[in-house]
């Protein structure tokens, strides 16, 4: 339970470092950059293997970030785990940053793909996996995918080979907040039975809240021991988590706060902490 | 002569490199037996990934071999890869400068009976616009195997441009030199001057050039005192980006005009960029054959197609004329 608050603390801190940029940016991507905010707290501060000292170290874990609009929180995440100094998180979107509008790899340091078109990174996920595998490498390939971009045929197109390949190496992470840009998934595009599809597509599935950093901790354990099949671990989200005025309201999906927006969203963090 | 194709070249250069460079690994969309990489499919089964008809993910998944060190070859026709896949090309491969070598068959109106869907016409304008892509197009079975040689040592994306019929080989034609006897070694980013002339520049690349060496003979050796007189200089410009300019200039600069042909759209394509080029370095009266803003169709032979679409060598000799009184 120790590791679970000093986790759940650090998470705040992100969500406030998330709200910071992206009022100082006046764009981006708020609700689905919070609600992730846990998934990689946990990943990144307890069971990622990697070194922000050695951000090419061959044998680190590979994170990629397929769903690039969320990239608030993977930036903010880079830079608590020491990746990129904290101060050039204000710099979000803005000419000469290293942190663009959609994440570029290596920019900043820590980032793995290039994203912002949906629907290509699980397929980089599967090409990495097995390149790891040719080397007899390791590590771990987890990729972090929205459920928006499960609209996309590219995303099936990988699923079914990483279960054709057996890539046991891949875990993958789908943010499955139920919102899109336009609105609710299952109005846009139906993606349920989700679960099944994945089943039924050869996958292991684990069913967690996203929120939830024990259930985090377990499901990624779980697929960590498992053997030849890819995992996804397809993690319920509350888009906006931990601001109440933003939470579960779609239209947060790709507005960025106002400064007294920003203002009053980090009065309630700063009440977590 | 044996006929053979460029594809051949490619896949012979293939297995080559299955043997010589372990870190190649080949992609296949469905097309393993076109594009001629079953050998290396059947000898380094490790190193070949078949993923279905599915290009947007073969592209995606090459991009993650190669940036974990990995020298992919993703293979599939034109007129499927890049065309669908071009955003996972531009995002995926281009923004990081994956090393990713697309090398994509059956290109242009040389693909004959498959028809429109399949005769990619538009590959070159997709490729060549992306920054951080090395375009080539190999004008025969040899300049296809050394391009994919040279395609795995360099660092970086490469488009190879290759096609579905058995062709002559440039290596025969040198004129002025003993057969055989390549005047000018095939090197990516470099032209080949296969004729120095002074009165005209010709530049071509792909298979189509045959049509233009035919012209060119035609014109040497026939019957109309004017052509016979006129001296052409032709030139193998077979890597589109980046482009040699200054081989181009140096010739336009000796000949003062010149005339491109090509089995793409006239939009985007060799002479194109060759225009870009000339119009803001050295301005020269030019032509540009090609596709004129319109699909191919079903043929049994090429040389049906290049006659009806106006590439074929009477089209060229009347281009020649035309510019020759520039």
């Amino acid at each position: 339970m120790k590791e679970n608050a000093r986790l759940k603390k650090i998470a705040t801190q992100i969500r406030i470092d998330i709200v910071t940029m992206l009022a100082s940016a006046g764009s981006g991507h708020p609700a689905g950059s919070l609600g992730i905010a846990d998934i990689l707290t946990t990943l990144y501060f307890m069971l990622l293997h990697h070194n922000p000292k050695q951000p090419n170290w061959p044998g680190r874990d590979r994170f990629l970030l397929s769903a690039g609009h969320l990239c608030p929180a993977l930036y903010a995440t880079l830079a608590e785990a020491g990746y990129f100094p904290k101060k050039q998180i204000t710099t979000l979107r803005s000419l000469g940053s290293t942190l663009q509008g959609h994440s570029h790899r290596g920019s900043p340091r820590g980032v793995e793909i290039d994203a912002g078109s949906l629907g290509q990174g699980l397929s980089v996920a599967c090409g990495m996996a097995l390149a790891a595998k040719l080397n007899k490498q390791k590590h771990k390939i987890v990729c972090l995918t929205s459920d928006g971009e499960h609209d996309e045929g590219q995303t099936w197109e990988a699923v079914m080979f990483a279960a054709k390949y057996k890539l046991d190496n891949l875990i993958e992470f789908v943010d499955r907040n139920c919102i899109q840009i336009d609105g609710s998934t299952e109005k846009i595009m139906p993606l349920e039975p989700f679960e099944k599809k994945y089943l039924a597509f050869g996958w292991s599935v684990e069913k967690i809240n996203g929120n939830d950093i024990m259930q985090i901790i377990k499901a990624y354990k779980k697929a960590l021991n498992n053997k030849g099949k890819p995992t996804v671990i397809i993690a319920k989200t509350t888009p906006g988590k931990g601001i109440s005025f933003m939470e579960g309201d779609c239209q947060w999906h790709g507005k960025a706060p106002t400064t007294e927006e920003a203002e009053k969203a980090i009065r309630e963090l700063k009440l977590l902490k | 002569m044996s006929l053979k194709s460029t594809r051949q070249g490619f896949g012979d250069a293939i297995t080559k490199l299955g043997q010589i460079n372990k870190d190649v690994v080949v992609v296949s969309a469905n097309l393993a037996s076109s594009l001629k990489i079953t050998d290396f499919a059947k000898l380094y089964p490790d190193r070949f990934f078949e993923c279905g008809v599915a290009e947007n993910n073969m592209m995606g998944l090459s991009a993650g071999l190669a940036l974990e060190g990995k020298i992919p070859f993703a293979c599939s026709f034109a007129s499927f890869s890049p065309y669908l896949n071009w955003a996972v090309i531009r995002q995926s491969v281009c923004l990081p400068k994956a090393n990713v070598k697309i090398a994509s068959s059956h290109a242009g109106l040389a693909t004959g009976a498959d028809g429109a869907t399949h005769q990619a016409l538009e590959d070159l304008a997709l490729m060549q616009v992306l920054p951080n892509m090395t375009v080539v197009v190999p004008a025969d079975y040899d300049q296809a195997y050394e391009a994919t040689l040279q395609a795995a040592k360099m660092n970086g994306p490469v488009y190879l441009r290759l096609t579905r019929s058995d062709t002559k080989q440039i290596s025969n034609y040198n004129p002025g030199v003993a057969p055989g006897q390549i005047t000018n070694k095939f090197q990516i980013n470099k032209c080949q001057i296969l004729k120095e002339g002074k009165d005209l520049t010709l530049i071509s690349c792909g298979p189509i050039i045959f049509e233009a060496i035919k012209a060119i003979e035609i014109a040497s050796k026939g019957s109309d005192p004017m052509l016979r007189k006129i001296s052409i200089e032709l030139i193998n410009c077979h890597t589109l980006k980046p482009l040699d300019k200054e081989t181009i200039i140096k010739s336009v600069k000796k000949t003062g005009r010149c005339l491109t042909v090509e089995d793409h759209q006239v939009f985007g394509g060799l002479g194109a960029h060759i225009a870009i080029l000339l119009s803001q370095n050295f301005p020269v009266p030019m032509r540009i054959m090609g596709v004129k803003n319109q699909f191919g169709q079903s043929a049994k032979k090429e040389a049906e197609l290049y006659k009806k679409f106006g590439l074929d060598s009477v089209a060229i000799l009347k281009s020649i004329r035309e510019i020759i009184k520039k």
